[in-house]
């Protein structure tokens, strides 16, 4: 249970931080508070959007999913219950590929660092770890 | 579990007053504001096509959608272009047409705009665009308003001023801006810059160097021989 906990809390975090890059790639919020990070020349780079859709947007749907699936888990019908934490999972090793791809176009493409999306990279990181962590320390069946 | 509920929340709760904050729209004007303005079309608007480079003999079109607080777009300008124009727009082999594309999350991008539509009333268009771009780190992404910092460009490059402050406060170039925005977005356009050659649509990842419009050229004259 403590694992769903802890994903749901991080998914949410994961999800201000896509809602937050996703609003101003629309134009509901204005300029990106980034410190001395890069995170207008990343976010209107060629790379910041994939089948014309923003990429902080996939950002939104995933983080959404794994907080609706954290949530489910944790509802009494389905503490038992080994999908969740599977379908948690596989949706955070999706995430941290997707983001691994985002971070080496960053750094070698771009050369420029979005500190946004290194909270977002550190928050689906964590997520893996966790997810991963207690699918192996699930009980065999 | 009450507090694990509490603690989210709370959590949703800061995160949505955050973004809130952050959305209130200021107190600019028209030309300031990032969302499109509301702005009548003139037959003029419509028929007006972009500013042009280049020959009209030219084998090959390349049109620009561009944002001028796009770093991006900025970087191109000052690094990219002056190349593409020595070579390839001054040999008549490429013909440039520079379309605007103002982002919604951008503040000044539309006061920029106008600020080049009002120099091209003078014949100083690409001038302007010029500088425009290259000072882009003392004005984009700031919160302090431009209007005097371009006077300032526009000054430079030997610009009527009565005619620049005129045609600035009249803001008659609005509604061209905003056609030529909704021209790309018919098209598909969906960040900046975005570049159609002949109008087909290229990949800016493959396209945001002089070399790579070098091989298009080649490769487009050669075809048409």
């Amino acid at each position: 249970m403590r694992h769903r906990q802890a994903i749901a809390v991080l998914a949410l975090a994961g999800l201000g931080i896509a809602l937050y890059l996703w609003l101003h790639k629309i134009g509901v919020i204005g300029d990106l508070r980034c410190g001395t990070g890069d995170c207008e020349y990343v976010q209107t780079s060629p790379y910041g959007a994939l089948f014309g859709v923003p990429v902080a947007f996939y950002g939104v749907v995933g983080y959404a999913a794994m907080l609706a699936v954290a949530l489910a888990g944790l509802q009494p019908a389905s503490l038992g219950r080994r999908w969740p934490t599977r379908l948690l999972a596989a949706l955070a090793v999706g995430g941290f590929l997707f983001t691994f791809y985002l971070t080496y176009v960053e750094v070698f493409v771009l050369h420029a660092i979005c500190r946004w999306c290194v909270g977002s990279a550190a928050v689906i990181t964590a997520i893996t770890i966790v997810a991963v962590s207690a699918v192996r320390r699930e009980p065999p069946p | 579990m009450k507090r694990f509920y509490a603690l989210l929340g709370a959590m949703a709760a800061v995160a949505a007053f955050l973004i809130w904050k952050s959305s209130r729209p200021g107190a600019a004007g028209a030309l300031s504001s990032a969302s499109a303005p509301p702005v009548s079309f003139t037959a003029a608007d419509s028929a007006f096509r972009g500013y042009v480079l280049g020959s009209d003999s030219a084998p090959v079109e390349v049109v620009e959608y561009a944002d001028f607080e796009c770093p991006w777009c900025g970087q191109f300008g000052v690094v990219q272009f002056p190349e593409i124009r020595q070579q390839l727009i001054a040999t008549g082999r490429l013909r440039w047409r520079f379309r605007d594309f103002p982002l919604p999350g951008h503040q000044w991008s539309r006061l920029a705009s106008h600020a080049i539509a009002c120099a091209n009333e003078q014949g100083k268009v690409w001038e302007a665009i010029d500088v425009v771009f290259a000072r882009s780190s003392s004005w984009a992404q700031q919160n302090k308003n431009p209007t005097g910092l371009f006077r300032d460009l526009m000054r430079g490059i030997g610009l009527d001023m009565g005619r620049y402050g005129d045609c600035m406060d009249t803001q008659r170039y609005a509604g061209r801006i905003e056609l030529s925005r909704l021209e790309g977005l018919a098209r598909n356009v969906a960040g900046t810059p975005t570049f159609f050659a002949n109008g087909v649509e290229l990949d800016t990842r493959r396209y945001g160097n002089s070399d790579a419009f070098k091989a298009l050229v080649d490769s487009l004259t050669e075809v048409r021989r």
